[in-house]
């Protein structure tokens, strides 16, 4: 009986297959492309070694800078489209994370959509893999779900052993929710013709990360890994972070 | 028809056919639908289950090799620590909770006697990297499997192809304690009719419908819900329960009901094995609850009124939900 119906699916698909020749005429597409750039005052982070002022008059290193971005849209001439499966982990450390692409049909898009972080269903669905694979150190095993950012560095203005700061963020239900949609409008529309491609590169400036619209001092809180209400501030500021655009 | 089906049998010759047998998961007769289908995502097969029994009985998930899954979650003892408080880990370091029995876990919603964990197949994460249990990193995990030719082949029966990653070692140990059902006790075949209660069974199980039954419900024995049940906080441990994952105060010294079944073989008891005999929790009920926490469900706040004669009674019932079939079933056994 099990090969009986593996023998009527398969034929479905080839009808299906069939049809769609006959009756659509394949789109013209193109290339998208989405490079994250992850700064500091404006200039490329450098890890470890580069020392920084924040705006509140604190100053800091970063040993890791890793965030999620998901669901990625984009729109333009009263369409849009949706990238399949869409969840990226831009890692600072490791170039290849920072910058995907992915095929589009023709358009010229004037705005780009996204969530920081990963989505709530994504959280709750048990193990994944790729960019949401637990190995890449971003879900917690203590209280499950993912962690949407993670910044870790040292600062004088630290307490803790080392001057360690560490921001782990998460939390996606309810009150906790950390997750932030980000839309941003393109400075210039992206033109997507067949064959060919466009960039759109974001600039996470973490700058931001400490102001706007909350003033987060080091040394009022040099370590924030538990979803709550500082979390909740701080993605926020993150989220505003990203609206700059090069 | 018939014509089709050859044709198609023939079309196969020489193609090798992921085709693994399907395992079915029964729920018992008369018991509730899981809240969730833990197999929606996941297809349950035989390939599959002796995967993740393999990988449950092995070393190789913990850093020394000497801390498989089955080192805290023994058969003989409904898959809880025998008569350990805590559990023992890697470098001599203990657990800091009660190591919980494992069965009927498809009618969880949550994992973990804090209810941290909301889906079977990423609960594995925890024990695998604290440091005080298995100590290692899922990614050394997926290397020591992927090294491993044994394993190149189970994978391969279960999924189809020789990937070893996170998510199919994940899925497959889900399949197995997924797998682990207790549901032929002394209790269970009174229920179906087989036999019948002694008499003081019968009495105790009266006293347990009337004063026990609201929070550990039958069939499961629990309702996998959250309680204060008034112990006081251990104060080297601090451990706040609920309140950790939630945040709410409401939520302070709340740990998950524990299921009745197998109670025998799984002392010590509570979230931190602090009570010794089944005799010392009924004690507790009756007259150790602290009355004064404002977290105290509110049913307990006059304790429990139970007679010796009915304590007596009622732990002659309790002692019904041993499943000696399922303690020794040889499905959940190491394998060979």
């Amino acid at each position: 009986m099990r090969n009986f119906n593996h023998t009527i699916g398969f034929t479905a698909i080839l009808l299906t297959t069939l049809t769609g020749c006959q009756k659509i005429i394949s789109p013209k597409t193109g290339t998208l492309k989405i490079t994250f750039r992850n700064t500091v005052n404006r200039i490329p982070m450098v890890l470890n070694t580069t020392s920084y002022n924040t705006s509140l008059g604190e100053t800091f290193t970063v040993n890791k800078f890793k965030y999620y971005i998901s669901n990625i849209k984009a729109g333009g001439n009263g369409s849009s489209i949706a990238e399949s499966n869409s969840n990226h982990l831009i890692d600072e450390s490791v170039t290849a994370s920072r910058s995907f692409a992915f095929e589009v049909e023709e358009n010229t898009f004037s705005g780009i959509g996204f969530l920081l972080g990963v989505d709530s269903l994504r959280n709750v669905s048990g193990a994944q893999t790729g960019a949401l694979d637990p190995l890449n150190d971003m879900f917690w095993t203590w209280n499950s779900g993912y962690v949407m950012a993670k910044m870790e560095g040292t600062s004088p203005q630290s307490n803790q052993f080392g001057n360690r700061i560490e921001y782990h963020l998460g939390g996606f239900a309810g009150p906790d929710n950390v997750v932030r949609q980000v839309n941003l409008n393109l400075p210039a529309p992206a033109v997507i013709k067949e064959g060919g491609s466009s960039e759109i590169v974001i600039d996470a400036d973490l700058n931001t990360w400490w102001q706007n619209p909350y003033d987060l001092k080091i040394v009022n809180l040099p370590v924030c890994t538990t979803p709550g209400p500082e979390a909740k501030k701080m993605q926020t500021t993150i989220a505003k972070c990203l609206a700059f655009l090069m | 028809m018939v014509f089709i089906f050859d044709a198609c049998k023939k079309a196969d010759a020489g193609i090798k056919v992921f085709n693994p047998t399907n395992l079915t998961f029964t729920i018992p007769a008369g018991w509730p639908q899981p809240a969730t289908n833990i197999f929606a995502n996941n297809r349950l097969t035989e390939q599959g289950f002796q995967l993740g029994k393999k990988l449950f009985y092995e070393g190789k998930l913990s850093k020394d090799g000497k801390f498989p899954c089955a080192s805290c979650h023994q058969q003989f003892a409904a898959f809880s620590t025998y008569d350990h408080q805590f559990s023992h880990g890697f470098n001599n370091s203990f657990g800091t909770r009660n190591a919980p029995a494992l069965f009927n876990i498809a009618w969880m919603k949550e994992l973990h006697w804090d209810g941290g964990i909301n889906n079977i197949e990423v609960q594995p994460l925890a024990p695998i990297t604290a440091s005080n249990e298995m100590a290692e990193t899922i990614g050394n995990v997926v290397s020591k499997l992927s090294a491993d030719t044994t394993y190149i082949r189970l994978f391969t029966a279960a999924f189809g192809d020789a990937t070893i990653n996170s998510q199919r070692m994940l899925k497959a140990i889900a399949q197995f304690v997924g797998s682990i059902q207790s549901f032929n006790s002394k209790y269970d075949k009174v229920k179906r009719g087989e036999t019948s209660f002694t008499i003081s069974e019968q009495y105790g199980y009266d006293i347990f419908k009337a004063k026990c039954n609201s929070c550990h419900t039958e069939p499961l024995f629990t309702d996998n819900s959250f309680h204060n049940t008034g112990f006081s906080l251990d104060p080297i441990l601090k451990d706040i329960g609920r309140m950790r994952i939630t945040g709410n105060a409401t939520d302070s010294l709340k740990f998950k009901v524990p299921s009745l079944r197998n109670l025998e073989l799984t002392a010590p008891y509570l979230h931190d094995g602090r009570v010794f005999s089944i005799s010392q929790v009924i004690d507790h009920y009756r007259s150790g609850i602290i009355t004064g926490q404002p977290s105290l469900d509110p049913i307990l706040k006059n304790r429990i009124s139970i007679s010796n004669q009915e304590k007596a009674d009622l732990l002659q019932f309790l002692y019904t939900l041993t499943d000696r079939e399922f303690l020794a079933d040889p499905r959940f056994e190491a394998p060979r």
